[in-house]
């Protein structure tokens, strides 16, 4: 068993990133994820493992200094909140363009514009529909646990240099800020500079005598070499849907109800499923695990077992909702509940809106 | 005996005092002894003082100061982290016989919005920039700024700026004096009364300048304290800035109707 | 057994590190546990919350609205939080600067004099340690050499000769609770 501690979500994910053997971060304060970087200030990670911890001016440049360091072939991530994480698309969308893997981390807060610095999930649609230009996809994966903003750093870096593509572990306030028990995975050492030239043939690590360079790009004038691009990144997506779906599903054997959640939101429904049981209403709770890819098949095989609704629990006016409606495309109720703009629902609610939008409407 | 109302104790010969109307009735947010108060209220006695209430229209920052459009009784515009100048320079370029300044922390004004800074002083917009520089970002929990001094230490540097890893203090101040656009640039402090009384005269004379349509942009930097993020008391944060940031930043004009003077 | 417990009173009063000491012995004795504190800007003064749950069982929502347990500290709190006990739960509270006692019939209700004790023990900041003694007097969710064992292990080992002083503070709390 690894090393037990008792640590805040945004504490566990800058463990993790030196444990996974990360070779940099580049970030820029902000509420609520701030310890991130505070935390690897304080390890010195730099001497623990070797690893670049560089406070940026900006999420404008520190999302570049990911795209110039991913790109030289290395494992980089930032991290940011809503506000930060719009800066950061316009980089976004050139990694996905260049096809590079990265890292990165939105502890999400209520928005729009300076919003509110408590918890949220209002950043689904850029998240999953991509929220920088052009016709790009990312992997998303989304913690419900202290546990999970740990593990999801090194299967994040895995999944992002598998697939050569950013990937984005969707978090929140309330994940980042709370502390639970966590079990902590064994250090792997960084990869030593030959083993990243070896990993990534692809990337700009200095041109060897009689190698062909190498360029990183997303630009193409022809039109035509553009849109093979555009076909190749779109067969990788549909690869990650293929591969890489991943959810959890509790009580759900005998349920007649179905709540839909991922992050904090999951574990409020699975609360709420709890009270739920208690009266004698047979919920159950599909927990999204990447939101990008969506598990669609699987909703969409639930739907014709007795189950006769679906209610989307997230802290958003109703964004996840649509992807559940488009998986079970009709053939069971689908609503939404939630609470935004930094208020976080209550199981009580969530029990309550259940009762009201499905089983009695 | 009759009840005594507050309106009985409020009488012009019992005033000593009277806090100018351009300051809402609303409870400061800033902490105790914090300079962020101080310098609101001068610069509202300054546009009261030359009948500019009208006319003005402020820019608030992200930063502790975020609320001024709260505290500052003028029209405010809340802008994006760092990005005041240019959202002040959109204000000015339409409604060019307007008063506009912007409210700026340290790490608003010289790090996200270094370019927006620069720019809109080497554009030589006709507005005036207040710049509060703590050393500290103050909002966020004490984080590292970009004039955060060589070995102070922060949240994101427990051990102290290092100046290898880290980059060196932005005397951001100096750099725009340079900048052909800027017309009055000069360093100031409100953390005793005769040092308010200065900063005052220099934040009217930015007024003024603007004002008189005087070629350029008006740039006062007010070094100040942030005790919270410094872990400090407050009279321990000023002793510790009058030792440690007066030297580093030292206070005084830099440029002076379009000349640099130091 | 799960014990869900809110602590509410000024930052600097130690609350959020009290909830962390608990949940931290929660640990050692092998529980599931949550922390999740209020937050909110940088400022003197302001009020702080933490939410604690200590369980044996996965935890689910780290949020509630409810509580068996309200361990309060000064009267913002009080006036938000002796609602939130549920029937039957228990509310600790330090009496000093509290100006509203609470009313309520249906819980029980126990004072700790935190502040004084830990004034006469000479130190103001082993206060949370004195209301926490308290709380395990009524609650002994977790064992107190569970607590020392976790304070060994969060604490920088610079910080262990300060143990045995904590763990007086506990004792206090713990003799001088007084059941209303
Ligand atoms: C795009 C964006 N990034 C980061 C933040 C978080 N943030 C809020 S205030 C602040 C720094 C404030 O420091 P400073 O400008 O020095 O002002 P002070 O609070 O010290 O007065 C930061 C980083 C934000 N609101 N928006
Ligand atoms: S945190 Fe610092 S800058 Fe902000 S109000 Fe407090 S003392 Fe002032």
């Amino acid at each position: 068993m690894g090393e037990l501690k008792l640590m805040k979500g945004n504490e566990a994910l800058a463990e993790a990133a030196i444990r996974a053997g990360a070779d940099a971060y580049f970030g820029y304060p902000i509420t609520p994820q701030s310890e991130v970087i505070e935390y690897l200030m304080a390890e010195k990670p730099h001497e623990r493992t070797g690893m670049v911890v560089l406070q940026a001016e900006s999420e404008i440049a520190a999302i570049n200094m990911v795209y110039g360091a991913a790109g030289a072939g290395k494992k980089v991530m930032t991290s940011s909140s809503s506000p930060g994480i719009s800066l950061k698309q316009e980089g976004i969308s050139y990694i996905a363009g260049a096809e590079l893997p990265c890292l990165y981390v939105n502890v999400v807060r209520g928005g729009p514009g300076l919003g509110t610095i408590q918890p949220s999930q209002a950043d689904y649609f850029q998240s999953t529909k991509g929220g920088g230009h052009g016709d790009y996809r990312q992997i998303v994966l989304a913690p419900a646990s202290v546990q999970e903003m740990s593990d999801f750093v090194k299967e994040g870096f895995d999944l992002a240099f598998k697939y050569r593509i950013p990937v984005l572990i969707l978090s929140d306030g309330v994940i980042g800020q709370m502390m639970e028990k966590v079990e902590l995975f064994d250090p792997i050492p960084r990869w030593t500079d030959e083993e990243a030239i070896a990993n990534s043939p692809w990337a700009t690590t200095g041109k060897k005598n009689g190698t062909e360079r190498r360029i990183i790009t997303s630009l193409d004038l022809d039109s035509h070499k553009m849109e093979e691009h555009n076909i190749k990144l779109q067969e990788k997506y549909k690869e990650i849907t293929k591969n890489e779906v991943r959810y959890e599903l509790i009580d759900c054997d005998d349920a007649e109800y179905i709540f839909v959640a991922y992050g904090s939101s999951a574990r409020i429904a699975q609360k709420a499923v709890q009270l739920a049981r208690a009266k004698g209403i047979k919920a159950g709770l599909f927990r999204l695990i990447t939101l990008f890819p969506f598990p669609t098949v699987k909703m969409r095989e639930m739907c014709g077992k007795g189950i006769k609704g679906f209610l989307a629990v997230e802290m958003s006016a109703g964004q996840m909702v649509e992807d559940v409606m488009l998986a079970v495309r009709g053939c069971a109720k689908v609503e939404h509940f939630g609470r935004y703009g930094g208020i976080v629902h209550t199981p009580e609610e969530v029990l309550a809106a259940l009762e009201q939008k499905i089983i009695g409407g | 005996m009759a009840e005594i109302t507050l309106q009985d104790i409020i009488k012009p010969e019992n005033l000593v005092y009277k806090k100018t109307d351009l300051m809402t009735d609303k409870p400061l947010s800033y902490c105790p002894g914090c300079g962020h108060g101080t310098a609101h209220r001068i610069t509202m006695e300054v546009i009261e003082e030359l009948n500019l209430a009208e006319d003005t229209i402020g820019v608030a920052p992200v930063g502790c100061s975020v609320l001024a459009y709260e505290f500052m009784n003028v029209d405010m515009t809340q802008a994006a982290h760092g990005r005041a100048p240019a959202v002040a320079t959109g204000i000015k370029r339409v409604w060019p016989n307007k008063v506009v300044f912007t409210y700026q922390g340290d790490g608003d004004l010289a790090a996200i919005g270094t370019s927006e800074t620069i720019h809109a002083c080497n554009r030589g917009e006709n507005i005036v920039i207040i710049f509060i520089n703590n050393g500290i970002y103050g909002m966020t929990g004490g984080q590292m700024a970009p004039t955060t001094l060589p070995g102070m230490k922060s949240s994101t540097s427990p051990y102290g700026r290092d100046v290898a890893m880290m980059g060196n203090p932005l005397k951001m101040t100096e750099l725009v004096a340079q900048l052909p656009g800027t017309y009055f640039v000069t360093r100031q402090a409100v953390h005793t009364p005769a040092a308010v009384r200065k900063a005052k005269k220099a934040i009217k004379k930015a007024f003024e300048n603007q004002r008189d349509c005087k070629p350029g942009l008006s740039f006062i930097e007010i070094v100040s304290n942030c005790n919270s993020g410094w872990k400090m008391t407050p009279t321990d944060a000023n002793k510790w800035m009058e030792e440690n940031m007066f030297p580093f930043y030292p206070m005084g004009d830099i440029k002076v109707d379009g000349q640099l003077v130091k | 057994m799960t014990e869900e417990i809110i602590i509410a009173g000024f930052g600097g009063q130690g609350v959020l590190s009290m909830g962390k000491i608990l949940a931290y012995s929660g640990i050692m004795q092998d529980q599931e546990v949550s922390w999740m504190p209020s937050y909110g800007p940088e400022m003197r003064g302001g009020t702080a919350n933490v939410i604690v749950i200590v369980s044996d069982e996965r935890i689910s929502s780290p949020i509630l609205t409810t509580f068996d347990t309200a361990i309060i500290l000064n009267q913002q709190s009080m006036d938000k939080f002796e609602k939130s006990v549920r029937p039957g739960g228990v509310l600790l509270y330090d009496p000093n600067g509290i100006t509203r006692h609470p009313q309520r019939k249906d819980i029980k209700i126990y004072q700790i004099e935190g502040a004084r004790l830990a004034a006469e023990m000479g130190n103001a900041k082993i206060f949370n340690m004195v209301v926490f003694g308290a709380f395990l007097k009524i609650k002994p969710v977790v064992k107190l050499e569970n607590v020392i064992k976790g304070l060994k292990k969060s604490l920088p080992e610079r910080y262990h000769k300060l143990i045995p002083l904590n763990e007086d503070a506990i004792n206090m709390g713990m003799k001088n609770v007084v059941a209303l």
